[in-house]
């Protein structure tokens, strides 16, 4: 069981508030991701829960149980780090044992652990190594492999796969997603890559300076962001927004339309445009368009889309799924 | 340096270097070798010439020189053991978030900057006086007697004074490597479950392994020649108690005026300074390759 639950909770460094206070809960079993830029405050919430910062005020319940001020070690949670923070001088078996060891389980059951989640991992052959003589890979795993053994309520990862190349990446976020699946274990997960929180998440927390922008599913944020701050980071490539006439022509202070929902149109339309850069994907073609009276647009286009640098072409946004925001910036 | 090329390029450069020490070491070296051949006595300089392995012989089984290589042993083993034991524990707690950590880090490490001379001086004269000492005011304050220090624990005195010079020196090294310790590291040990002490012995400890290894070997070799304490507070005695291998050269040379048998001690204070090293650098080397 691994329900966590927070409750008003702020944290202040000195006279700087870097979390308000937040409201939030997580289900049992369920993949959360915090997400938001640099700096909102998402490490800090992160270890607020695992207990390696003290709370300023509010709340943090775990099963049920308030741990707010229960110490690190005694809250039943695994954390991976993003320096992994593996144990230079033990060998990987060492490391994953380490916590066996200090729980006091006997030496037969560590061992029977170790080399079950060795073999999850692809561990097997590099277990006599330091974690030195290690690929950024291996090392990661090496770091779930000490968070797995402990069998905890509930994993915390932060910014795991950023020491790695994009490559290996995609491979460590389709592991981690295989890993929950498996374990049905519940995960917080905090990453600045929006790709990251779409393709991992059941749940996306956005934060940003420290607030909750909003939560949801993956899909549920994508389509009816709640604020321009969650529209314009969530999604890539970045929704479109216009502010001025054409706002206004439909109630609202600033609009926005994703690169899909704008077609081009040879002949006519409501837009008329020209083209600058195109990025071709070979699946889709990305159009950067300088609209008359609009501003620049980004358009999404099929692979086959041929339109050179510019060209002149008409725009056709779908109507229904212009996003419009207020002028504070929420959603209408 | 992986490269061929690279490793020569490296030899190359360090030549200049490695041949001017190597001169710098060896003519003072060869001197020593010649005169510790040598009948060379300056009492009697008119009578000289080749001797042989006579010196030699003369030193070595000079009846103080078991005593003072024991006594050297001892001091050296006691020293490195007392400056490394405490060296770690104020290292540990420097390193903690206390109130006036910069005054006392400076306190730390005042020690290191006084002369050997003095600081020997004033343990002898401020510190461990049997009457108007420091210890002594003490002991008579808690109604004890005075402790006469260079009389009944003379070399146990020598073994205080030069482990207070040397752990400065331990200290600060220990306690930069300490600094180098991963925060994450810390944390992670703290997450899985590691208390104060399971995170010295498991993380702390092996991370100064190789620390531990420079100051045992620097502290070394510096130590096998203390001399001036000795020379300040007990002379070598009472007795031989407090004769090191260099204080009974010195002994050979200027108190017998005996140039060519000062010289011999002195070429077996060297060889055995090399045994030393060469079990010492067996016995921890192992901590620096890794
Ligand atoms: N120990 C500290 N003392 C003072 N301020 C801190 C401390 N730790 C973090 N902060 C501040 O709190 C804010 C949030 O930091 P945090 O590390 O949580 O950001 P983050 O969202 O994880 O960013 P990133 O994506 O760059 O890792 C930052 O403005 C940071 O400067
Ligand atoms: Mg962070």
């Amino acid at each position: 069981m691994g329900s966590i639950r927070l409750e008003n909770v702020s944290k202040s460094f000195g006279e700087t508030a870097v979390i308000p206070s937040i409201d939030l809960d997580i289900e049992d079993g369920e993949f959360v991701v915090f997400v938001g830029p640099s700096g909102c405050g998402k490490s800090t919430l992160l270890r607020l829960v695992a207990g390696l910062e003290d709370t300023t005020g509010g709340r943090i319940l775990i099963d049920g149980k308030d741990m707010t001020d229960t110490p690190p070690s005694k809250r039943g949670l695994a954390m991976v780090f993003q320096s992994y923070a593996l144990y230079p001088h033990m060998s990987v078996y060492r490391n994953i044992a380490f916590p066996l060891r200090m729980a006091g389980v006997d030496k037969a059951e560590i061992d029977r652990k170790v080399r079950e989640a060795a073999r999850v991992l692809n561990l097997t052959d590099y277990l006599d190594r330091r974690p030195g003589q290690l690929s950024g890979g291996q090392r990661q795993r090496v770091a779930i492999g000490r968070a797995i053994v402990r069998a905890p309520t509930a994993f915390l990862f932060d910014e795991p796969l950023s020491n790695l190349d994009a490559a290996l990446r995609v491979g460590m976020r389709l592991e981690i997603s295989e890993l929950h699946q498996s374990l049905g274990t519940t995960m917080i997960y905090v990453t600045h890559d929006q790709v990251e929180a779409m393709t991992m998440a059941d749940k996306i927390v956005v934060l940003n300076k420290g607030r909750i922008e909003q939560v949801g599913s993956p899909l549920t944020l994508y389509r009816n962001p709640k604020n321009l701050f969650v529209a314009g980071f969530i999604g890539s490539p970045k929704m479109n927004f216009v502010t001025g006439e054409e706002a206004a022509k439909r109630g609202a202070a600033t609009i926005g339309i994703r690169a899909e929902h704008i077609a081009l149109a040879p002949e006519a339309g409501p837009w008329h445009g020209t083209i600058g850069v195109v990025e071709h994907l070979g699946s889709d073609t990305f159009f950067h368009v300088t609209v008359d009276g609009v501003g620049p647009l980004t358009v999404r286009a099929g692979g086959e889309a041929a339109y050179g640098h510019g060209a002149r072409v008409f725009l056709r946004p779908d109507e229904s799924k212009i996003h419009r925001f207020d002028a504070a910036g929420q959603a209408l | 340096m992986a490269t061929k090329k690279s490793t020569r390029i490296g030899r190359i450069a360090v030549a200049p270097s490695v041949i001017l020490l190597f001169l710098w070491m060896i003519v003072p070296l060869g001197m020593t070798l010649y005169f510790s051949t040598q009948r060379y006595n300056l009492l009697n300089p008119d009578r000289s010439g080749f001797v042989g392995w006579l010196n030699y012989r003369a030193f070595l089984t000079n009846p103080g020189f078991t005593t003072a290589l024991v006594n050297t042993l001892i001091l050296v083993g006691a020293v490195l053991l007392i400056t490394v034991v405490l060296g770690i524990l104020i290292a540990v707690l420097l390193d903690q978030p206390i109130k006036g950590r910069g005054f006392v880090r400076l306190m730390v490490i005042a020690p290191f900057f006084i002369m050997p001379t003095v600081s020997a001086l004033v343990w002898k004269n401020l510190l461990m006086h049997p009457v108007s000492g420091f210890f002594a005011w003490i002991m008579r304050s808690l109604g004890l007697t005075p402790v006469d220090w260079f009389t009944h624990h003379p070399l146990l005195s020598i073994i205080l004074i030069v482990a207070w010079q040397w752990l400065p020196f331990a200290t600060l090294i220990l306690f930069t490597a300490l600094q180098s310790l991963d925060l994450e590291q810390k944390e992670a040990a703290e997450m899985d479950g590691a208390g104060p002490f399971s995170y010295f012995f498991e993380m702390v400890l092996p991370h100064l392994a190789r620390p531990i290894t420079v100051v045992i070997m620097m502290e070394t070799i510096f130590l096998l020649s203390v001399f001036a304490e000795i020379l300040v507070t007990t002379q070598g005695g009472p007795g031989q108690q407090t004769t090191n291998i260099a204080f009974l050269v010195y002994a050979q040379a200027l108190l017998n005026y005996n140039v060519g048998g000062a010289s011999a001690g002195g070429i077996v204070a060297v060889v055995l300074a090399n045994i030393v090293a060469f079990f010492l650098v067996r016995l921890v080397g192992k901590n620096l390759e890794a």
